[in-house]
């Protein structure tokens, strides 16, 4: 009964930060004194001179619908609210007209997903493993060292790492290309060889940042755990310290990392987002800087209506299977 | 003081010594008569570091050492602008949401959650690209300052949660103290030292976001910064033309002001954990 409660609540909670969280972006471009719609036509007069007043009211009221700017406040919201969120339906892209948003993005998600989460979860496991090696045996050298890296990495802006590979591995050694050029059209094999090349580079940046932020969280949770009573007990017992590591340091402190790993699957988009532009990657960064490039609204909308339900969703998965794993924590 | 150097960890000392040189060359060698960096061809071209140039010029003929000098001054006081509005908005939020409880706590944390929840680097780039061009630091400032509260003042409420049942509130109740007066005097220290390690935080969160939309060309275009001071190289090809004096500095400065800060924050939330007998 106490979880039904619970379940319902925490439900009710994602709907309305979704919620929340689609109007405000929603609102925000409609608060700015810029038109987009202005805009664009003022960039079509500059390409191609003037044009005369009727077809600029024509095209003007097509925009405007294209746009979702047609009818009062009111009704474009609940348009969107219908469209975008219920159906993911955004509208036709402009940049690459008349396809609709919905359909690049589904194109270039899995890219995205496909590099981020490989490399989250890799990161995770690494991170993790070293983590509580430096935080069991915390006076040894190895972990001190260890430690050190993971500190020196971790707080570097994920660009700023991700320039810094490309100078030293593109431009200097020479051993990637400096931008992503993976080739669709010609064969599996030569596809397959040429995401995995462009992905390298990429994945490295992300790998690096990562793996520093795990090593340094699971050191400071297992070195606490290290001080538990009942690792004392364990100790007392006469147990072997590799058993201690393993059934008792580890199993406590990896229960909030499982939590951590769904929350920072979720927020893939904000680091890749980054990543993906500085090389070249084809992902929903790419699409997004596109996007902003050329002012096209109807995917900058939809690229991150669809991110916020991505991470309210990890955020509320990671919630509900909390208390599964560590049977401590009660629903309340 | 002599204590405190004692009890320090090589960490925290490390991380203090960084910051203080930021800032020292941010805010004090800033001040130093020097000529604006920034106009374009007034000096030589492509000069290699010299006495004149400690650090040579840009293609455009900049300074490049007072240009780095101007970048960590301005990339400082936003970090600072924003960290401030942050914590400050986030500290209140998240006590009045603690002690207050019932509706207004729900709501509260409803939103917070949200900004919590919405990836910030995505609708930065929404905002800042819709104000193209007529962006100001001021401007920007408050823009990275609508994500900056939503994370401290969570964790505030957390603490006040949990501080509202110790035996020393409940003690400042009895003895007749209201919510306001107990507000200030029991909760408001114990908030202070996480504050400040989450200003500091909050400060590198802010660099970080606006370098992030340098990169991306959204940075205010007059605005030297360090994320626009390395666009700017790598627009005007510096790494094409191997110009390390032009592109390194800033990559360099911003990679040792970011580890310098966050061994800072680690080395401090260390120091006070101990101190409070951990």
């Amino acid at each position: 009964m106490k979880f039904w409660k619970y379940l319902g609540l925490r439900v009710l909670t994602w709907a309305l930060t979704i919620l929340i969280g689609v109007t405000f972006i929603f609102f925000i471009p409609r608060m700015f004194p810029s038109d987009p719609v202005e805009s664009m036509i003022g960039q079509m007069q500059a390409r191609s001179g003037q044009m005369d007043p009727a077809a600029k009211e024509a095209l003007r009221t097509s925009l405007r619908v294209q746009f979702g700017l047609e009818g009062s406040l009111w009704t474009q919201y609940t348009s969107f609210l219908w469209k975008g969120l219920l159906h993911f339906d955004f509208g036709p892209s402009l940049m690459s007209y008349p396809t609709p948003c919905g359909e690049i993005i589904a194109r270039n998600l899995p890219y995205t997903v496909g590099l981020s989460m490989i490399t989250t979860i890799v990161a995770w496991c690494i991170g993790n493993f070293i983590g509580l090696l430096a935080g069991f045996r915390k006076n040894k050298t190895s972990s001190k060292i260890l430690e050190g890296i993971a500190i020196c990495i971790y707080p570097i802006p994920y660009f700023i790492l991700a320039l810094v590979l490309q100078i030293v591995f593109a431009y200097v050694l020479g051993w990637f290309p400096l931008q992503a050029t993976i080739q669709y059209n010609s064969g599996t094999g030569v596809f397959i060889s040429t995401l995995l090349k462009a992905s390298v580079l990429p994945a490295l940046s992300i790998l690096l940042l990562g793996t520093g932020w795990w090593i340094i969280s699971m050191k400071s949770l297992s070195s606490t755990t290290a001080e538990e009573d009942y690792v004392l007990y364990a100790r007392y017992r006469g147990l072997s310290e590799g058993k201690i590591g393993r059934s008792y340091v580890f199993r406590n402190s990896i229960l909030t990392q499982i939590t951590a790993l769904a929350m920072s699957l979720g927020g893939v988009f904000n680091g890749s987002i980054m990543t993906e532009i500085i090389f070249g990657y084809p992902g929903v960064g790419t699409l997004i800087q596109g996007a902003i490039m050329q002012s096209d609204y109807n995917m900058i909308m939809g690229c991150i209506t669809i991110s916020i339900v991505a991470i309210s969703t990890c955020t509320l998965i990671a919630d509900l299977i909390y208390p599964f794993i560590d049977p401590r924590i009660r629903y309340s | 003081m002599k204590k405190f150097w004692k009890n320090a960890s090589l960490r925290l000392k490390l991380g203090l010594f960084i910051t203080l040189f930021f800032l020292i060359l941010g805010f004090v060698v800033y001040y130093f008569p020097h000529t604006d960096p920034f106009p374009n061809n007034i000096r030589m071209k492509n000069l290699a570091p010299s006495a004149a140039h400690w650090l040579g010029t840009t293609s455009q003929g900049q300074d490049i050492f007072w240009l780095l000098i101007e970048a960590i001054h301005n990339s400082l006081t936003i970090g600072f602008i924003v960290a401030a509005i942050g914590t400050v908005v986030g500290v209140l939020v998240g006590l009045i949401s603690g002690f207050v409880g019932g509706w207004v706590d729900r709501t509260l944390m409803v939103i917070t959650d949200t900004f919590v929840v919405i990836p910030s680097l995505p609708v930065l780039i929404m905002m800042t690209s819709l104000m193209k061009g007529n962006s100001t630091v001021i401007l920007l400032a408050l823009v990275l300052a609508v994500f900056a509260w939503a994370w401290p003042s969570r964790q505030i409420r957390s603490m006040a949660l949990t501080m509202k049942e110790r035996d020393f509130i409940h003690t400042a109740w009895f003895s007749g103290e209201g919510t306001f007066q107990t507000v200030v005097t029991e909760i408001l220290p114990f908030t202070l030292t996480w504050s400040l390690s989450n200003f500091m935080n909050a400060t590198l969160a802010a660099i970080a976001s606006e370098s992030g939309l340098a990169v991306l060309g959204l940075s205010p275009g007059n605005l030297v910064s360090l994320g626009n001071m390395i666009q700017w190289a790598r627009n005007y090809n510096a790494i094409m033309m191997g110009r390390w004096n032009w592109i390194l500095p800033p990559i360099l400065g911003t990679i040792v002001l970011f580890v310098g800060l966050f061994m800072l924050i680690t080395g401090y939330n260390d120091y006070t954990a101990m101190k409070r007998g951990r």
